[in-house]
């Protein structure tokens, strides 16, 4: 039987117990034991990026972290973008802009797009590329994630699209 | 031997707090134990249940092992420092640009924000039939699956291949060659130094390890002494897709020029071989000429001598050939 251990951890601005098998990733223990399912199972080796949190505010991988490490940590997913039940400007100029298709890749692209901003609120178009570097879209939806993640930087959400 | 891609099987953690320790710990289980770093590359490892240690040893609570300190001339870096750190950190930046450049070029900035500079110094190969848990020699089995008529080898050896004909794939140790790195390793026999270039092994030698690393040691930090401050450094990597991938070949250098002629230099590929592979008789022959067009187009051509390239991979000569002659003088024509 594996061992469990107890975890305190900080995700989304709260304090949370969990109970969890040490060798859990942390995207295992967001998911079933948090429920929060909007960071996503991936590749599970660090290719693809959809389960990417902030950790401190900074863009790591959740299926290749071990929650047991990130106790003194502040941890962010797509979940804590909303605030008092309002969407990010970022999630509204994704909608705005049509930049998910299948959706799959977009929490991880928002969380590692807010990361950027709040260093970089007015980043170059190259800037963003290489932000997004660690983030595939199988969609090829990359030119919508691109004017979306510059509109949410310019203030436009809300603005109509110019096409 | 199909990858599995899965959960990861229950093992036992612990979490030294002094490298008194985690030192413990390494000569208690030994061959059975694994240093984990950033966990990157472990925690793939354990997914696929190819690797399963009895004692994984978590090596991020051992304050030794952090941070990134001037120290004379140079500066030393503890082994846990992350990529990221280590590409971003300013005196790095100003006085050995070679090594922030190659940082820069690791994978994806999560990659670089969890993987440390000992880990990617460290890392075993990315051989696709080692890594999908075949039977190959460095596996411990007794064939080399990517040397045969069919097998798919691009990615493969040019250069001091074994019976294994696997590469070296990281961006950061030829740069720390390059720059004379000293490589600080705590283990059994208490404390050993090694230049960078000694720190990476052959099959010859070992054909189931890439370091010189002994189960019961731990590489503790990494110091850059003054020596090549401020020269004059090229780094490149060529790979298929500019985010994520390794290097198909990389090119680190660090060249003095004094009165026009290059007074000093030290170039060294990676990708090519099991171990970074320092030019020596390049930098031999280098000395006292210009960095010109010509003199770059004719340490290029030395450069590839002796390569026995497998079915798929004699690409690399032209591009190895390319990138030393682009070192010596520049990308611009």
């Amino acid at each position: 039987m594996a061992e469990k251990q107890h975890l305190h951890l900080h995700v989304n601005g709260e304090p949370v117990d969990v109970v969890a098998p040490i060798h859990n990733t942390l995207l295992e223990v967001l998911r079933e034991n948090l429920r929060l399912t909007g960071t996503k199972h991936g590749c599970e080796l660090g290719e693809c990026g959809t389960c990417t949190v902030l950790v401190d505010g900074e863009p790591v991988l959740s299926c290749l972290a071990l929650p047991i490490e990130l106790q003194d940590a502040e941890i962010l997913t797509v979940e804590g973008l909303t605030e008092d039940g309002k969407a990010h400007p970022l999630q509204i100029a994704f909608a705005e802009t049509g930049a998910a298709q299948c959706g799959y890749c977009t929490p991880g692209i928002l969380m590692a797009a807010k990361s950027l901003l709040e260093k970089n609120p007015s980043p170059a178009r190259r800037e963003i590329e290489e932000a997004l570097a660690g983030n595939l879209c199988r969609c090829t939806g990359y030119i919508q994630i691109l004017q979306a993640i510059e509109r949410a930087a310019a203030g436009d959400v809300g603005k109509p699209i110019s096409v | 031997m199909a990858v599995i891609r899965d959960t990861i099987p229950a093992f036992e953690l612990f979490q030294p707090t002094s490298l008194e320790d985690a030192l413990a710990l390494k000569r208690r289980y030994g061959k059975a134990s694994w240093a984990y770093a950033g966990g990157l590359d472990s925690l793939d490892w354990f997914k696929d249940r190819i690797k399963r240690p009895d004692a994984v040893i978590d090596l991020s609570g051992v304050a030794e092992l952090r941070g990134i300190r001037d120290v004379d001339d140079g500066v030393e870096i503890g082994a846990m420092s992350t990529l990221t750190d280590v590409e971003t950190h300013a005196g790095i930046q100003s006085d050995f640009g070679l090594l922030s450049d190659a940082a820069s070029k690791v994978a994806t900035p999560q990659i670089r924000n969890q993987g440390t500079l000992g880990g990617n110094v460290s890392q075993d190969t990315r051989c696709s039939y080692y890594r999908g848990g075949w039977p190959c020699y460095r596996a411990g089995g007794n064939i080399c699956y990517a040397d045969t008529p069919t097998s798919i080898n691009r990615e493969h050896a040019l250069f001091e291949a074994d019976r294994c004909v696997a590469v070296n794939p990281s961006d950061t140790a030829p740069a720390l060659i390059a720059l004379d790195a000293k490589f600080v390793i705590q283990g059994t026999g208490g404390e050993k130094v090694v230049d960078a270039e000694d720190y990476f092994i052959t099959p010859s030698t070992d054909i189931t390890r890439m370091t010189i690393l002994e189960p019961g040691d731990i590489l503790t930090s990494i110091r850059i002494p003054g020596t090549w401050k401020g020269a004059q450094f090229y780094f490149e990597k060529v790979r298929d897709r500019q985010a994520w991938d390794f290097a198909l070949v990389s090119v680190s250098s660090a060249m003095k020029i004094s009165g026009g002629k290059i007074e000093d230099i030290r170039i060294v590929m990676n990708a090519v071989g099991p171990r970074p592979l320092r030019l020596h008789d390049v930098e031999r022959q280098l000395k006292g000429q210009s960095a010109t067009e010509d003199v770059g187009a004719a340490a290029g051509e030395l450069a590839t001598l002796g390569n026995r390239p497998l079915q798929h991979n004699a690409y690399k000569i032209p591009l190895m050939r390319n990138l030393v002659k682009r070192a010596i003088r520049g990308l611009e024509v």
